[in-house]
């Protein structure tokens, strides 16, 4: 504890780093970095691992279960890769196969079902490009999660913690708050697919996530995110105090969620389902005439 | 009619000039099939809405092409062309800026942008339609995109009206980064509404269709149809290569291998997509007053309820829209 305290000290007093979007690439990728197990584990208690999709199989790289957050139980939903070899294989490097965002989807019935708030953890690069996913169609596993997710009649957070890859990562994401780490980034492709599209060349993904804006100060800018959580030590160096200033931040959110809207009260609940509605009817670029 | 080409009995990739939507072939010319290798003439081919007679390859058309051949003739009221697209990224790659990409684009294609929405008529039936334009740069969903159907879906919604999508894309609008992704929510949300006040949404793949379209409102329609051959997924196929440095199967990924896998509704030649759509729509009009239950019914004034406390996106453009539904 007491080494974590003076890094962070010392950081604080630091001028601040000039980071990269691709730098931040690199450390929401880096595999020490804490990922949805982690913030469970410090956050949460009473976890209840819940498996499976009840069609097909059981997917490692999207985990869900029920958990106590703050005194109250709240359906935690997360991607989760490894850290290793064994761990990557086991969890299909954090790359959901329509099987996890249908146990996403069917959790998420269950949490409006018992009107329990949902705490998304969002980490991956994307979802799994594999022969076995089209067949099980990934497109439309994805796009049922985000319609069951856009009405769903309990409060919603989300939190980039990593990698926001595209649509695997949006299927958990649409939430009535979004927030992110300061070093977690959220593009709609990877910065390598980019550069390879359109630059012929994969190796330019640097210019790539220049350009993409991915960072959470771009995404801030733009009004994508709500929230943007300090990063002072990069979250691998300062696991614990990254995981509790992102679980002060998601408490404060639940809050105000649970104080202005009742979830046993319909017509409270769609005034709910209004603020999101309209959340994400209002993103877009464009003008008139 | 002489065969020139030596004929492919296999499946054999589409050749890259369609990707323009090959439109403006001169009159007096011969098109070769690239399924079958059978030389076509270009009248003949248009008069049988670009299906090859001989193997039955349908060609790709352009959004504009799209809508005469399933909107009854002069029907079609076009809404939102006057919505311009932005760059808030200020991308550049190394082909330049995306604005002028856009520019370009804008010239070359003669549309203002990827999709194309409005009012028409199918044999007489009032619905909302809106058609991806694969020309403007490979029908990626980008800003203007997600705010014309949802503004399609909301008047839909409004005057009760069931709503057509056709849906080609070849994946995200890059140049515009988060944004585009997040056209997948927007739509999604859209459809969600509309869904709510029980108007049914009929989404036609067509070739090609894939990422975040694909992943998003075209896939949770009530009815998913498709075209014969179409190329439908979430992957491209040279991603899935790459990544899993396996073979693909031979149809894989095809309109037919999504039916066999249970993915869509049903197949329809392009021929027949007409009246099967009026078809589909008469099944879900609103049932004869008389047969309603007095308190658990489809009922219009309802959905005017769910649109109205929107982003007012609905309601600016009502006066105008409710004028062409009048009739
Ligand atoms: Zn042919």
């Amino acid at each position: 504890m007491s080494t974590v305290d003076t890094i962070s000290e010392e950081t604080v007093n630091m001028p601040p780093v000039n980071l990269s979007p691709m730098d931040r690439v690199r450390l929401a990728r880096d595999p020490q970095r804490p990922g949805t197990l982690d913030y469970i584990a410090e956050l949460f208690s009473n976890f209840v691992e819940l498996h499976g999709d009840r069609t097909f199989g059981d997917d490692g790289a999207l985990i869900g279960g029920l958990a106590t957050f703050r005194n109250r139980s709240v359906l935690v939903l997360g991607h989760q890769g490894g850290s290793n070899t064994r761990e990557n294989l086991a969890r299909n490097f954090g790359m959901p196969r329509p099987e996890g965002f249908r146990k996403a989807r069917r959790l998420m019935c269950h949490a409006e079902k018992f009107r329990l708030p949902i705490i998304a953890f969002i980490d991956t690069s994307g979802a799994d490009p594999g022969i076995g996913s089209e067949e099980r169609g990934q497109g439309t596993a994805i796009a049922e999660c985000l319609l069951q997710m856009v009405g769903l009649r309990v409060p919603i957070i989300c939190v980039v913690i990593g990698e926001g890859g595209s649509g695997g990562a949006l299927a958990i994401s649409l939430g009535d708050r979004l927030l992110m780490l300061e070093n977690a980034v959220y593009a709609v492709a990877s910065p390598e697919a980019c550069a390879a599209i359109l630059w012929k060349d994969s190796s330019f993904a640097s210019e790539a996530a220049e350009t993409m804006r991915v960072t959470a100060a771009d995404l801030q800018r733009f009004g994508i995110i709500d929230e943007l959580i300090a990063e002072p030590v990069p979250a691998h160096e300062a696991p614990r105090e990254t995981i509790g200033a992102v679980g002060q931040r998601i408490a404060a959110h639940l809050e105000t969620l649970l104080d202005t809207f009742d979830i046993s009260d319909p017509e409270s609940v769609e005034a709910l389902l209004r603020e999101r509605y309209d959340k994400f009817r209002a993103i877009g670029a464009w003008h008139e005439g | 009619m002489r065969t020139f080409f030596q004929r492919h009995s296999k499946f054999r990739p589409r050749s890259s000039d369609e990707a323009t939507g090959d439109s403006a072939i001169p009159e007096d010319m011969w098109v070769k099939c690239p399924k079958c290798g059978e030389l076509i003439y270009s009248k003949e081919l248009d008069h049988n809405d670009r299906v090859c007679p001989k193997c039955g390859h349908h060609f790709r058309l352009n959004a504009r092409e799209r809508i005469a051949l399933l909107a009854d003739e002069g029907s079609f009221v076009e809404w939102d062309a006057g919505i311009q697209p932005e760059d808030p990224l200020e991308f550049v790659d190394p082909k330049g800026a995306y604005a002028e990409k856009l520019a370009s684009t804008q010239e070359k294609t003669g549309e203002t942008e990827s999709l194309i929405s409005g009012l028409g008529r199918i044999e007489d039936r009032p619905v909302v339609i809106a058609v991806a334009e694969f020309a403007f740069m490979g029908a990626s969903m980008g800003s203007v995109w997600g705010e014309k159907l949802a503004r399609a879906i909301e008047r839909a919604a409004h005057d009760g009206l069931p709503v057509l999508t056709v849906n080609a894309s070849g994946g995200a609008r890059m140049h515009e980064g988060l944004f585009s992704l997040m056209q997948m929510a927007k739509t999604v949300a859209a459809f969600d509404r509309l869904g709510r006040a029980r108007l049914p949404h009929f989404s036609v793949l067509i070739d090609p269709c894939y990422g975040g379209v694909t992943a998003s409102y075209a896939t949770v329609a009530d009815v998913i149809l498709a075209e014969p051959g179409a190329l439908i997924g979430f992957a491209g196929q040279r991603v899935i290569e790459q990544v899993t440095k396996q073979k693909l199967p031979p149809d894989f990924q095809t309109a037919e291998f999504l039916l066999d896998h249970g993915m869509i509704d049903l197949i329809v030649e392009r021929a027949l997509l007409r009246s099967t759509l009026a078809t589909l729509i008469d099944h879900h009009a609103p049932a004869p007053v008389s047969f309603r239950p007095e308190d658990n019914g489809y009922d219009a004034a309802g959905a005017v309820e769910l649109v109205d406390a929107g982003s007012g996106s609905a309601g600016d453009t009502s006066p105008e829209h409710v004028r062409h539904t009048a009739s």
